[in-house]
């Protein structure tokens, strides 16, 4: 598949949502987070390697748009050989920025791709009785936070 | 790279004769119909020769039709232009919960003003059930509008059993008729309804222009102001071009009415046989029996729309879906839910819509490469036969 630029995405947007990295699940994974859900249009799975608090291996399968996905594939990468800690401090905005923009309505999808790494090391963390600095006031149902700006439908006659 | 349109409910592309017709109007023959010399005579013509072959097409007369910018306007004109003839009479309106946003925020829009309106359920077919419409008529009603085809699962409405139940009660019945036109025979006499909504560029005519079929004796009022253009009841210098390739595409629509539907029929059965035979988990929303001939509406369970589309699209593939992923403004088709398709089943949906260019090699090659992407696109996705999404899991990231 050829990774031009396409409607409303960017070429690395279109590059990670074609083929993204580290699709799948570790099987003897260290910990493994989920947030969203299909009733929401996105659900997101992400299954860890951990060595000495390092994420040596990250994979992860999402249910959801082409941001979803992007965001899910850069996200993966970019924790791959950091701490547990330093993980924990990458924001949406940090997949976001990795990926070139997302346009305004979709930026809310990269969200997803956060919460299932908390969501994850928060499991991680509590199994193997971790204080993790990043993890303080946490909370693992928390709800997406919606700052989406008002988009109007498109449909047909 | 081969691309193949599929998404004729969306638009279609003007037919070569229709261009061909039209252009002379752009040059030429530019006069203003209202003229009174040889140049306004001769598109004063042209007009009339349109709207003849528009009425015929739905077997309305001639003075029966009323051109507009397109079927939006043709929606509010007839919804607001009944609304406010009829308020002595009553203010409460009947429609159904699947209609086209043109006549739903239209309705919504009355709503503000201080009318009524009674939004119909449908079943799983995309069906209004006569009874409720029997029901939910009070001495207050004054205006039943029922689309008479779905834009997104083609469901075909019972209308002139619909028109029979609002004649009993002297109500008035409008029907968008944007799908239907051209896909199924229409006769407004043998409907027997008051007011009926059709466009051009569903039918291989141009983009802005449509027309308002309003039965002879009916008078509504006026949504525009100004000229004594369309026998005083739509203002504004006429849309000679775009009219002329309307009349154009209906005029063909006719000619070729039984053997359009039948061969969209059969592409569209070749296609959903296809897709069966070679992807799994795929189901169909509303029933195959009244629907229309081109239209196809499939969950591809455990993947998400949009990315079906966008990997389409690498592929040359146009289809299209009634939602985009989760965000407090992208809600999954209101269509697919007042159907009663689960959430994440609306939000795994997409539309099909064949048309007069679509070919058997386009369906081959769509199966083909739409069997591929389904099997990518499950293998990221956290759910399969035996990870089946929770239906009964709420939402929390919705208001």
């Amino acid at each position: 598949m050829s990774n031009k630029k396409m409607g409303m995405y960017n070429e690395k947007v279109m590059e990670h949502f074609t083929n993204p990295k580290n699709v799948g699940v570790i099987e003897d994974a260290d910990a493994v987070g989920t947030y969203g859900s299909p009733v929401c249009g996105d659900m997101m799975e992400i299954s860890l390697k951990v060595e000495n608090d390092v994420i040596v291996d990250a994979k992860f399968r999402t249910f959801g748009c082409g941001s979803a996905i992007a965001s899910s594939s850069v996200a993966t990468e970019m924790i791959k050989g950091k701490t547990l800690e330093e993980a924990l401090k990458l924001t949406n905005q940090n997949f976001v920025d990795e990926l070139g923009g997302l346009p305004g309505p979709k930026i809310h999808c990269s969200v997803l791709a956060e919460q299932a790494i908390k969501n994850a090391i928060y499991v991680y963390a509590k199994e193997h009785g971790l204080e993790l600095e990043g993890l303080k006031g946490f909370d693992p149902d928390s709800e997406f936070e919606h700052d989406d700006e008002e988009e109007e439908e498109e449909e047909d006659l | 790279m081969r691309e193949v349109y599929l998404d004729y409910a969306a638009t279609t592309p003007v037919k070569q004769e229709v261009l061909e017709e039209m252009l002379p109007y752009f040059t030429e023959m530019y006069g203003n119909p209202s003229s009174l010399y040889t140049k306004g005579f001769e598109a004063k013509e042209a007009l009339m020769q349109a709207r003849s072959r528009v009425a015929s097409l739905i077997g309305a007369k001639e003075r029966e039709i009323f051109f507009t910018s397109g079927g939006t306007e043709a929606d509010n004109w007839a919804v607001i232009g009944a609304a406010k003839s009829r308020k002595s009479k009553g203010n409460h309106i009947i429609t159904s919960k699947i209609e086209h946003h043109a006549l739903l925020h239209t309705c919504e829009f009355l709503e503000k003003e201080g009318y009524e309106v009674t939004y119909l359920d449908v079943d799983k077919d995309g069906l209004i059930s006569l009874e409720q419409l029997k029901n939910a008529i009070t001495d207050k009603t004054i205006l039943i509008s029922i689309m008479m085809a779905n834009n997104e699962v083609g469901t075909i409405q019972p209308i002139k059993e619909i028109a029979a139940i609002a004649k009993e009660h002297g109500i008035l019945v409008h029907t968008d008729a944007v799908q239907a036109l051209g896909n199924i025979p229409i006769d407004v006499k043998d409907l027997c309804v008051d007011m009926l909504s059709i466009s051009a560029h569903k039918i291989y005519g141009p983009k802005g222009v449509g027309a308002l079929y309003i039965r002879r004796g009916l008078v509504i009022t006026n949504l525009l102001h100004g000229g004594a253009q369309e026998y005083r009841k739509r203002s504004g210098t006429e849309n000679l071009p775009g009219i002329v390739g309307f009349g154009k595409a209906c005029e063909l629509a006719e000619k070729s009415l039984e053997s359009h539907i039948k061969k969209i029929t059969e592409l569209r059965d070749y296609f959903l046989s296809g897709i069966m035979s070679n992807i799994p988990d795929v189901e169909i929303n509303g029933s195959m029996e009244h629907r229309l001939p081109g239209n196809l509406n499939l969950v591809f369970n455990y993947i998400e729309g949009e990315a079906m589309l966008l990997y389409m699209d690498l592929r040359g593939i146009y289809a299209s879906t009634g939602s985009a992923c989760s965000s407090a403004s992208f809600t999954p088709s209101h269509v697919l839910q007042a159907m009663g398709v689960p959430i994440e089943k609306a939000y795994s949906s997409i539309r099909f819509t064949i048309g007069d260019f679509t070919t058997k090699e386009d369906i081959d090659y769509a199966v083909k490469e739409i069997t591929e992407i389904v099997e990518k696109l499950r293998s990221f996705s956290p759910f399969d036969k035996d990870h089946v999404m929770e239906t009964s899991q709420k939402c929390n990231c919705q208001a």
